[in-house]
């Protein structure tokens, strides 16, 4: 180590009993910082009105700064996908710029996935409907940026009016000359294609959206060889959320240390949040990152019904995340970070609150057919897995089942440190049970998450419900067959746990 | 997800084809995709035979798409039904979905759909009232959760709804009037209802907060 290097250090360490500095708060967003100005559609979403707030303002410029400046750029407003995933959105776009992408004669796409089905999410819905205009002019930077040759926006097909404001909003670019050939005057020429899709929740994950807009059944492919490489029709690719997509014109414009400003660090930038469920006032929101999950609530949707100490729990990313109980609600903060930190996640920033009214017990379960519904049927730990849990969940939910059942319904999907990417396959380590890690895509352990959230801050309940069915109707074997209808004049198996010994039966309290 | 149908009338011998405004549409649509891969236009053409179908996607209809995409018919049926919004079967004048997945079930979602059950005479989910007018059928999330509880009606998103509501809108679809879409509690989208918490002023206009190159 160098003499002054060591010496600065020295100082520095001297200097090490000055003041902390100050602890920041984050959460109220002023106007004049948010992007999506027209989420609740009280203005025009045609091309006058988003070009009189700002859409389309020398989008030019951003296109002739070349792929390098934008995706820079986008790395420094540490912006991270909004799809649920939050993979580092500049690092992702670089991966089409390849050494030597000139030399590749294939087009390329960039596929913008606006199949909002997680429970919960609605976000996209508002920047689809009244921002159209930030999401084609997204398309085409974005596009710039990882030197695509066209656009595919997939809509669910359920959002028709959605995606007839979109529609709406593409034909007035091309008639405005701002994508096409030549787009806005920059010699780039750029189509961007509307593609409704006809409503199938698997389709958000994002092979499965390649295969579905190459007109097959959603059903995601093996990675490798990831999208960038081969995606669709074969050519380099890169699916994005609508959110990320509509937000890089606006970054680019104000620049990336703006964005980078709100906040914490690793988790930067603004975010449309969706609150539904037992608030006074459920809403969509778009406010800074980190934000307090109270704040929010009490912020902007009116708190929770009948006063916080009526809450429950929430799951603050969509159903795709474990639910958290009360306690933890008023500590976290609304990011990637602290929310994987409370064994949870950021997810699509969809929270859905409870308050004590609610049987948690049925909202899960309901979660489980809900992904028993969606399951795409390719893999068969996932196909079977998610009809297991879903019943099993609602035997739990009358209480007709084996305490020991909790734990092999957790086997079943394993206990894990959670890490709700339902959008990203392959990209963490695998910890292999049974149907974790061992299908194509992510959802068979999505299906996994709520389960757990559920057993992790809410098994005494389930404990509750078993013990008051027993005390009813006496005890349960394994699968649901009451002991008392049980023949042992037949060949009973005896892996059904009927005769066990009483060891740890559950106890009425 | 898959269903499978065998409809007693759904025969090859019902003929269909596009009419002439279909035909032009389902051009524009597979001038989207490159010309070797027409096939992705499946999704779309399928949808656009099964509005102009009454609302239901008939083996006339997927073997029509076969033959215009060059596809095997096989491959089209496959699509058809592996996707939940392709109805396999013939539907009611208006086809009610009651999205009931968690967020709308907090909201009451259960109240709503036993509203729609009530007022199409008593039937039960996936089924067709008596006079033809409704099929009512429960789905998963429709992606309107801040507005929940909700329900489709054709294309039509009503949302913010209440037993009372629920069955307004469904007398006036009875009568052959078209009630209008959206939140049926007053406000105008998925803002707070007690009053706007944000964007309150006017928006900011081109170049304003940019930084000095780009105003």
């Amino acid at each position: 180590m160098s003499r002054p290097f060591r010496a600065k250090l020295r100082l520095a360490r001297s200097l090490a009993t000055v003041a902390d500095p100050p602890v920041r708060r984050y959460g109220g967003l002023k106007d004049q910082d948010r992007i999506f100005t027209n989420v609740y559609c009280r203005h025009d979403h045609g091309l006058k009105g988003a070009q009189s707030r700002g859409d389309w303002h020398r989008t030019k410029d951003i296109l002739l700064k070349g792929d390098a400046w934008i995706i820079q750029t986008i790395k420094d407003s540490g912006l991270r996908g909004r799809g649920g995933a939050g993979f580092p959105s500049g690092l992702k776009w670089s991966f089409m710029n390849k050494p030597g992408w000139e030399k590749d004669p294939r087009p390329r796409y960039l596929v913008v996935n606006a199949d909002e089905g997680e429970p919960g999410t609605c976000k996209d819905r508002e920047i689809l409907r009244g921002d159209p205009h930030k999401l084609v002019e997204g398309c085409l930077v974005a596009g710039r940026a990882m030197n695509a040759t066209a656009a595919y926006i997939y809509i669910r097909g359920e959002f028709y009016q959605e995606a007839s404001h979109v529609q709406q909003a593409i034909n007035e670019a091309y008639a405005a000359g701002l994508i096409g050939k030549d787009a806005c005057g920059s010699g780039y020429s750029f189509d961007v294609y509307l593609h409704r899709g006809a409503g199938a929740y698997i389709c958000g994950e994002e092979t499965a959206l390649i295969e579905s807009l190459e007109g097959k059944q959603g059903k995601p492919r093996l990675k490798p060889p990831f999208p960038a490489d081969v995606g669709l029709f074969g050519c380099p690719t890169t699916v994005a959320n609508v959110e990320t997509v509509a937000v890089a014109p606006t970054i680019c414009r104000r620049g990336g240390s703006w964005f980078a400003s709100f906040g914490r660090d690793r988790n930067q930038g603004t975010k449309l949040f969706c609150i539904s469920g037992h608030v006074n006032n459920p809403c969509v929101v778009e406010e800074e990152m980190s934000i307090p999950l109270k704040e929010l609530l009490e912020k902007h949707c009116g708190g929770i019904r009948g006063g916080w100490d009526n809450l429950l729990g929430i799951i603050p990313g969509g159903s795709s995340v474990p639910v958290i109980p009360k306690d933890t609600c008023a500590e976290v903060l609304m990011d990637f970070d602290s929310l994987k930190d409370a064994q949870t996640g950021l997810g699509t920033g969809a929270v859905i609150v409870m308050d004590k009214s609610t049987d948690m017990i049925a909202a899960i379960a309901r979660f489980a057919h809900f992904y028993k519904h969606e399951s795409c049927g390719q893999c068969t730990p996932c196909r079977e897995g998610t009809t297991w849990m879903m019943n099993m969940m609602d035997r739990m939910l009358e209480g007709r089942s084996h305490s020991r059942e909790i734990d092999m319904l957790l086997e079943l999907r394993c206990a894990l440190p959670p890490s709700p990417n339902r959008l990203t396959l392959m990209r963490r380590p695998r910890y292999s049970k049974q149907i974790e890690g061992r299908t194509i895509c992510a959802l068979g352990d999505a299906a996994a998450w709520p389960i757990q959230g559920l057993m992790r801050h809410f098994r005494p309940l389930v404990e509750q419900r078993i013990a008051d069915y027993r005390a009813l109707n006496g005890p349960v074997a394994f699968g649901g067959q009451s002991v008392r209808d049980i023949n042992d004049e037949f060949a009973v198996p005896d892996n059904l746990g009927a005769r066990l010994p009483e060891v740890g039966a559950p106890v009425r309290l | 997800m898959c269903k499978t149908a065998n409809i007693l009338n759904d025969t090859k011998e019902i003929a269909f084809e596009f009419d002439a405004e279909n035909i032009k549409r389902a051009n524009e649509v597979i001038a989207r995709y490159p010309p070797q891969y027409k096939k992705a236009a499946v999704i779309p053409l399928l949808d656009l035979g099964q509005r102009q179908n009454k609302g239901w996607t008939s083996i006339s209809v997927m073997n029509y798409v076969a033959k215009l995409l060059d596809m095997p018919p096989m491959r089209v049926y496959e699509v058809a039904t592996f996707y939940t919004m392709f109805n396999r079967e013939p539907i009611g004048q208006n086809f009610v979905q009651v999205c009931t997945t968690t967020p709308c079930m907090l909201r009451g979602s259960t109240d709503i759909l036993n509203a729609c059950l009530e007022q199409a005479g008593g039937i039960k989910p996936g089924q067709t009232s008596k006079d033809g007018k409704f099929t009512v059928v429960e789905v998963e999330c429709q992606g309107a959760c801040s507005n929940a509880p909700m329900i489709v009606v054709g294309d039509d998103f009503y949302e913010d709804l209440t037993p009372a509501t629920t069955k307004k809108i469904l007398d006036a679809f009875a009568k052959g009037q078209k009630p209008k879409p959206g939140p049926q509690s007053g406000r105008l989208t998925s803002e707070n209802s007690a009053g706007l918490t944000n964007l309150t002023g006017k928006p900011y206009g081109p170049g304003e907060f940019c930084t000095p190159e780009f105003q």
